[in-house]
């Protein structure tokens, strides 16, 4: 199967937003190839007539009631945020540049 | 201090139940005994990450009103109060509980307080139950040793050297130690099954569907399930039965009745052992795994034999896929858990870095707050889902996952009550033997993950000791045959009601209360610096 080299390692990181040092990065690259080359054993099933399985208990689609109900006070839900203001979460500005 | 004369720490939940109706006690005095074994115990073991004395006083004399009311009230109203009613329990620090902290081991959640209460713990409440405290375990549940808590290792209280399992540790040592006759955990790939085994514990991991999880940290939500511990099946099944059933606020919950044979598992071992006779056993050849200890495979035979002798039928069957069960776990798990642990920003809870930009920032705050273990599986989830591997891995999972099922579905078909096997292919393990190598750490999920692929129920019963260590029996159902799998560990434990081993306390507890003995932080830095 693949195997990520350590470029790919770092564009992984990137899409999973974590931000990994130096050393995280050459230290996944071993350890994740040494994962990856566990999961080639599964290329010895031929599964091309195998429907996936995504969850085992064959539920159908179960709707609540369409009713209006009490949520979550908004003091409550913003409450473990670090910074709020006028019931916002405050973050760093997203865009910059010209004003 | 923390005496406890009349050992009620050491009696099952039922009789703890049966003593408080008779007024023998309060639920303040067994709450105290037990508040007071957890505290001295918590140095040397560190089962737990917060003790709530207070909560748990407050709960337990509200407890006690109750119960003077309903004795007021008549004999009616006492045996009307629900089971747990003023019995001590221990939460995985990954349930909510309104106001209270919920790190699910991570540093990411440190100081984040839950602004409401899980299901399980409002059933819990509502139960009369008495919430201790939370309990520690592998990050976001990922482990097999609880070695992986960025809060430090929990010490296996049968020898502190060695690793409880994982990843609910904390709560097995919690129960196995004596500090609660109850434990809550949560089973993703055999992280109540394993830690029930390695402690010498009652533990099971309910149908998928079975326990709400509204409240509980995500991990891989096509496997995760919530369930019980304790030190014997009775209690285990009182509680399953205490949280189970549906809650539409976790649309995954299902609308399947709770069946109340759960609270009535035989008292009489000539009953219970009569149950077994005639009921037809699996055992899957290939949970006899390569690299398993000559001393596990000799205990669980010897309980399969006991079940023979008892008059059940055990038959060698085969689930020919198992061997790709790891390979296919180890897709899944991390995908699913890449996405639920995509909402870890920093910025609606938990601690944030704010230095710079809102990415910057984000990078910096799961940088720092996700341990090595959480980072490695969020890698393999991201990558396993990106563009161009999505068909190569994950779909590829998901077919063979169909295939680990249907393994399962063909042996119920042919008529079998129950699979029997070994639960962990080992006992518990030293620190650090396994975090070296995360695939011999996966390995010690080898036969408990295929049954969360299939989203069966499996039940994990202490069967004896190898080189002085808790080994464990697993049982395995069909979907929703919690009950009867619990018939099946009542039967198996009244037949060895009067085994030695039955006797043997977890033998290094006495040294975890010394108050000036080492934590299991220096433990592992011991044996770390040792190797």
């Amino acid at each position: 199967m693949a195997s990520l080299s350590r470029d790919d390692v770092a564009h992984v990181a990137h899409l999973a937003r974590l931000g990994l040092t130096a050393d995280e990065l050459g230290r996944l690259e071993g350890e994740l190839n040494h994962i990856l080359d566990q999961y080639s054993r599964l290329t010895e099933l031929d599964t091309d007539a195998i429907a996936p399985t995504a969850q085992t208990i064959e539920l159908e689609n179960i709707l609540r009631d369409d009713v209006v109900r009490p949520s979550l006070p908004q003091a409550a839900a913003l409450a473990n945020a670090a910074a709020t203001s006028d019931g916002f979460i405050v973050v760093s500005a997203i865009l910059t540049g010209g004003d | 201090m923390g005496s406890d004369p009349a050992g009620l720490n050491r009696r099952p939940g039922h009789e703890l139940a049966a003593g408080l109706r008779a007024g023998d006690f309060s639920s303040l005095e067994l709450t105290d005994v037990h508040l007071a074994a957890a505290e001295r115990d918590n140095r040397g073991l560190h089962a737990w990450l917060t003790i709530d004395a207070e909560g748990a006083r407050a709960q337990a004399a509200a407890a006690d009103a109750a119960l003077v009311a309903a004795r007021r009230d008549g004999p009616v109203a006492v045996a009307a109060l629900p089971p747990l009613h003023g019995l001590p329990v221990a939460l995985k620090d990954l349930v909510s509980v309104e106001g209270g902290q919920c790190t699910a081991g991570s540093r990411i959640l440190e100081g984040y307080r839950s602004p409401y209460d899980a299901h399980i713990t409002e059933r819990l409440r509502t139960a009369g139950a008495v919430i201790l405290g939370k309990t520690n375990m592998d990050e976001f549940a990922m482990g097999s040793s609880t070695e992986h808590s960025a809060y430090g290792p929990t010490s296996n209280p049968w020898d502190l050297d060695r690793v409880p399992g994982g990843s609910s540790g904390g709560s097995a040592v919690a129960v196995a130690a004596f500090h609660a006759p109850f434990g809550i955990g949560t089973d993703t790939g055999g992280s109540i099954r394993q830690p029930a085994a390695l402690c010498g514990i009652v533990g099971m991991k309910p149908t998928y569907g079975r326990v709400s999880r509204y409240g509980i940290v995500a991990f891989a939500s096509s496997l995760d399930q919530v369930g019980p511990f304790a030190r014997d099946s009775r209690d285990a099944a009182t509680l399953l039965h205490a949280v189970a059933g549906r809650d539409e606020r976790d649309s995954t919950s299902a609308p399947v009745p709770v069946p109340d044979r759960l609270l009535a598992l035989a008292a009489s071992d000539d009953a219970a052992a009569g149950l077994l006779r005639g009921k037809r056993l699996g055992l899957p050849r290939e949970y006899f795994v390569a690299g398993m200890e000559p001393g596990v495979e000799a205990r669980v035979r010897e309980a399969v034999a006991a079940l023979e002798a008892a008059g059940a039928v055990v038959e060698e069957v085969s689930l020919p896929h198992t061997d790709y069960g790891l390979a296919t776990y180890y897709i899944v798990a991390p995908a699913e858990a890449s996405a639920n642990l995509a909402r870890y920003d920093g910025i609606r809870y938990g601690p944030g870095m704010r230095d710079g930009d809102t990415l910057a920032n984000v990078l910096a705050t799961r940088g720092r707050g996700f341990g090595a273990e959480v980072k490695r599986r969020i890698m393999l989830g991201t990558y396993a889902l990106s563009a161009g591997y999505y068909d190569a891995f994950y779909l590829k999972a998901q077919k063979v996952r169909t295939l680990i099922k249907a393994d399962f579905d063909r042996l119920w078909a042919d008529g079998f009550d129950a699979l029997v096997a070994p639960t962990s292919p080992t006992v518990a393990f030293r620190f650090g033997a396994r975090l070296a190598d995360p695939v011999s750490m996966y390995l010690s999920d080898a036969c408990t993950l295929p049954v969360n692929m299939a989203g069966l129920p499996g039940v994990s019963i202490p069967c004896g000791l190898s080189e002085g260590m808790p080994v464990g029996l697993q049982l395995i159902g069909a979907p929703w045959t919690e009950a009867e799998l619990f018939e099946l560990a009542r039967g198996y434990e009244a037949l060895t009601a009067d085994a030695a081993w039955r006797t043997v306390e977890p033998t290094d507890l006495a040294r975890a209360g010394d108050p000036d003995g080492p934590t299991p932080m220096d433990r592992a830095a011991a044996l770390a610096g040792a190797a």
